[in-house]
């Protein structure tokens, strides 16, 4: 059967126990299932037919945020996030039906006429003075619907997939061609990011293409579970990046870019596509990664308010991308830097974490707004959407004036501002 | 198993939340960081209060079940593995430090404290706590004292049995000991306190830990050398110790390991080396810098090929990246690794060290060694794939070799991990009767009923009442270990 989880990968777990000193769940309930070594054991113990999936294994699985902190901490190289994913996927086709999370991920995320369309319903019931009344509402019938509506970011005013030129030509150095994936929690909700990005590459002499028929990457849905979805979008994304002959691919999402960088493997055993796959992914590139490799024009003006980095998970620890984008943030914040503990824990965003596990999001988001409040941070720097709402939301809801802004957006307003001294 | 009358007893004494017996729990405390070996606990019981550990004690004894402490699980000799017929008492939520005494340098902390989390706060005080176990991100105080554990300092520092000033303990009746207390100098009766420290869990069970803590050194320096052999490196430990220098740390690799470090970390290593020796001394400015020039001479004299003297701190930090990477290198080369600790006296190193070598490629297996130079404490790696029945078999013989050789050379089975259930047979075998029965004779007082994490250390006589085999599957379980009659306890 193909969705048997690694026997060789599972065994690869030494169980030392290296893992539960940065686990965000297992620093949550100090219990042994809810960590890595314990979730590894207990997969194990399904595999060999000790137990069968049960209630309380799902749980596990779903509880797990998949922010991989764990593979940082790990002295033998375990791959967890690819175990639990592959967890994730066993579990949905143990099931007789398909779950209504996968059924939402597979029919409206990644079909974008479709997502645009409901994110287009939502821009306008936000902008209406229906969306108070239904919050008011919602308040007085439940607090826990009502505190999940009220931490969805604004829909943007317009997606960047289609106001953005399909190429952007640089103004006077043309060091190459970059192609930039719009991606879709980023577009619907930060098209200007997208904006962003696309001005910081241009400003720095690269021809920017923005590829019009890609697609999703396909990461929400390998990460909840749905192992077929994924491959179609990669083999798409693969026909499509390859026509724009461009010499790198600059993701601005943390998640789309470690999953990208994943494609040789996703789709190892595809005849046709493995061998182009791997060049794909070799050419995939984080933002901040990207520059600092690259070179990039320190901007020469700074933020002039306390600044600090939040490390996305999927920067840190599924791509191992930390030391460019504190580089880019230190040398913006200058004198105002600041340290900000934990800075590798996971904020609870992780994915879709925070719609379907509210409760423990919340706990997540907690710690890591206290530790922002600690570090006396006014601007918190970040290289996900997720993360991005996700703090937004946290200090929104702690009556916090702290802004949240993505490397993008910070260098590309301190771009302007030099430009306009 | 236990029964349904003691589950509710169970249930009664910790309350609806400290209990649990659910298969996906159970599964999830039936193993520790020791390799390979597992067994599933009948129940898991969370303690919230000492009276409560009192009862359980009680209640063991008249129902004749096992009870295994547990901290954060990452021992390496099984000493928190459930044994058959038991229930796990974990003591990971005992985070407390109750106290914190600036005046006499101690603190009160409660067992679950982690080791590296206490060790943060004491050196933001400008203290120290040196003993570091390659664990402390997430080992606890409770299990370091019930282990003695030792780790990177261990040379200048000592180990955690020095640090250690009092102990409040459940006994195996369920009656609570207090034991030491804030004087250095403390000679009221028998030193139990030290037959606590290390006991494994088979003694009793620490509810609250005293802690002496040291001024923190004012600055550290570090130093890295290659040499061709592994002759050259211990010739250099040699002429350290002799000219009077204690460094706070004093580390080697091996060949295999350097290669294994150079391949997952490209550091930039040269892989032909026999061996590397990191080195480093602290303390005051002037003494730091004397020790370190006369360690520099002394390791071109003993011909280091290579030498890295880091300017500060943080180019001492990549010096000891390599170091620290050993384990991590090692670990990745194949499923199974099997970490061990067998030390000989300082002198001894290099044919122990050459030793394993040969007797890695007589069995065909492979071994990669480093450890602490400075105090003898070898860390020999055994790699392998636990699904390999051959291999794990030839890997067994080795390590047996290894630890003969170093009881040979008058070393020790064990420097810092514990004896547990990995290495029982050695110690029946290899130390001196007296030894053993003493501490047979020990346990057989402390705990008459054998109901503290029997089956640890040394091994007692099965008993029968209440232990008799309830399944099929027991009885098969004792029989297949006939050959191993050490093993074969219910």
């Amino acid at each position: 059967m193909t969705n048997r989880i690694s026997d060789d990968l599972l065994t690869q777990c030494m169980h030392c126990g290296l893992c539960l000193s940065v686990c965000p769940t297992y620093a949550l309930t100090g219990d042994e299932k809810s960590s890595p070594r314990g979730r590894i054991r207990l997969m194990k113990s399904v595999m060999e037919s000790r137990i069968p999936v049960t209630d309380a294994f799902v749980n596990e699985m779903d509880f797990c945020l998949d922010c991989q902190a764990c593979e940082t901490a790990c002295p033998a190289g375990v791959k967890y996030g690819e175990l639990v994913e592959s967890a994730r996927i066993f579990v949905e086709s143990s099931r007789k039906r398909t779950s209504l999370k996968v059924f939402i991920l597979r029919k409206v995320v990644v079909r974008r006429r479709v997502l645009n369309f409901i994110a287009g319903i939502a821009r306008v019931y936000q902008s209406s003075r229906v969306d108070r009344l239904v919050l008011r509402l919602l308040n007085i019938a439940s607090k826990n619907l009502y505190n999940k509506a009220r931490q969805l970011p604004k829909v943007s005013e317009s997606f960047s997939i289609n106001t953005l030129p399909e190429v952007i030509e640089p103004k006077d150095e043309w060091r190459g061609t970059v192609a930039v994936l719009t991606g879709c929690v980023m577009d619907v909700f930060f098209a200007d990011i997208n904006k962003d990005t696309v001005d910081v590459l241009v400003e720095n002499g690269w021809r920017v293409v923005i590829p019009k028929d890609q697609v999703c990457c396909g990461s929400l849905n390998a990460h909840n579970g749905d192992g077929i979805t994924p491959k179609g979008l990669a083999r798409k994304n693969v026909d499509v990046f390859e026509r724009t002959a461009a010499e790198y691919y600059v993701i601005n999402s943390a998640g789309c870019g470690a999953f990208m960088k994943q494609y040789g493997d996703v789709l190892a055993n595809d005849r046709g596509y493995s061998e182009r796959a791997r060049a794909f992914s070799a050419k995939v590139r984080d933002f901040s990664e990207f520059l600092v490799q690259t070179g990039y024009k320190k901007p020469g003006a700074h933020t002039c308010k306390p600044t600090a980095y939040h490390e996305a998970c999927h920067l840190v620890h599924a791509q191992k991308v930390s030391s460019e984008p504190s580089e880019i943030v230190r040398d913006v914040a200058d004198k105002d830097y600041r340290t900000l503990n934990e800075a590798t824990w996971c904020c609870g965003s992780a994915g879709i974490y925070n719609v379907v596990r509210y409760d423990d999001a919340v706990k997540l988001l907690n710690r890591k707004m206290v530790n922002i409040k600690n570090s006396g941070a006014e601007i918190v720097v970040t290289g996900n959407p997720g993360c991005l709402a996700q703090i937004a939301s946290g200090a929104k809801k702690e009556g916090l004036d702290i802004e949240v802004v993505h490397p993008a957006t910070l260098l590309s307003r301190l771009y302007k501002a030099n430009g306009s001294q | 198993m236990i029964g349904e009358k003691v589950k509710s007893e169970l249930v009664r004494i910790f309350g609806k939340d400290g209990f649990r017996d659910s298969d996906e729990d159970r599964i999830a405390y039936s193993y520790d960081g020791t390799p390979v070996r597992s067994v599933l606990p009948d129940a898991i019981v969370t303690p919230s209060s000492v009276e409560q550990i009192s009862k359980l004690m009680i209640l063991a004894n008249e129902n004749k079940f096992a009870v295994v402490p547990r901290g954060s699980g990452s021992g390496l000799s099984g000493g928190s593995i459930p044994t058959e017929n038991s229930v796990v008492l974990l003591m990971n939520k005992w985070t407390n430090v109750i106290e914190f005494d600036k005046n006499n340098l101690t603190a009160w902390v409660e067992p679950g404290v982690v080791t590296g989390k206490f060790q943060s706060l004491v050196e933001s005080q400008g203290l120290f706590y040196p003993p570091d176990p390659g664990s402390a991100q997430i080992c606890t105080l409770g299990g370091n004292v019930a282990e003695n554990s030792g780790g990177l300092r261990g040379l200048k520092y000592g180990v955690t049995k020095n640090y250690v000033l009092g102990l409040e303990v459940v006994l195996p009746n369920g009656d609570v000991m207090r034991v030491g207390g804030k004087n250095m100098k403390d000679v009221a009766g028998y030193n139990l306190k030290d037959v606590m420290i290390g006991s494994e869990g088979t003694l009793g069970i620490f509810t609250k830990i005293l802690l002496k803590l040291i001024p923190l050194p004012k600055t550290g320096r570090t130093l890295l050398a290659f040499y061709d052999s592994i002759a050259g490196a211990a010739a250099t430990v040699s002429e350290i110790t002799a000219a009077r220098i204690v460094p706070a740390m004093l580390e080697f690799l091996d060949n295999p390991t350097i290669r294994a470090v150079e391949d997952f970390a490209k550091l930039g290593l040269d892989r032909n080396a026999g061996a590397v020796l990191l080195a480093e001394v602290d303390g005051a400015k002037p003494v730091v810098e004397e020790d370190l020039a006369a360690i520099e001479m002394i390791c071109k004299k003993s011909r280091a090929t290579t030498l890295h003297v880091a300017r500060d701190q943080s180019e001492g930090m990549k010096l000891k990246a390599a170091r620290r990477s050993a384990l991590a290198a090692l670990a990745r080369i194949s499923p199974t690794t099997i970490l061990e600790d067998a030390t000989v006296p300082r002198s001894e190193l290099t044919t122990m060290v050459y030793f394993i070598n040969l007797t890695a490629a007589k069995h065909n297996v492979q071994i990669g060694t480093f450890g602490h130079a400075g105090d003898g404490n070898l860390h020999p790696t055994g790699l392998t794939d636990e699904r390999n029945e051959a291999e794990m078999k030839r890997i067994e013989e080795a390590f047996d070799d290894i630890f003969r050789k170093a009881v040979e050379l008058g070393g020790t089975i064990t420097g810092e991990h514990g004896i547990g259930l990995s290495k029982k047979k050695f110690l029946e075998e290899l130390y001196n009767t007296p030894f053993v029965s003493m501490m047979k004779k020990t346990k057989e007082m402390l705990d008459p009923n054998f109901v503290l994490n029997p089956g640890k250390v040394v091994s007692v006589a099965p008993r029968c009442e209440g232990a008799l085999p309830r399944s099929r599957e027991q009885i098969d379980r004792v029989l297949s270990k006939m050959d191993n009659p050490a093993e074969a306890y219910f």
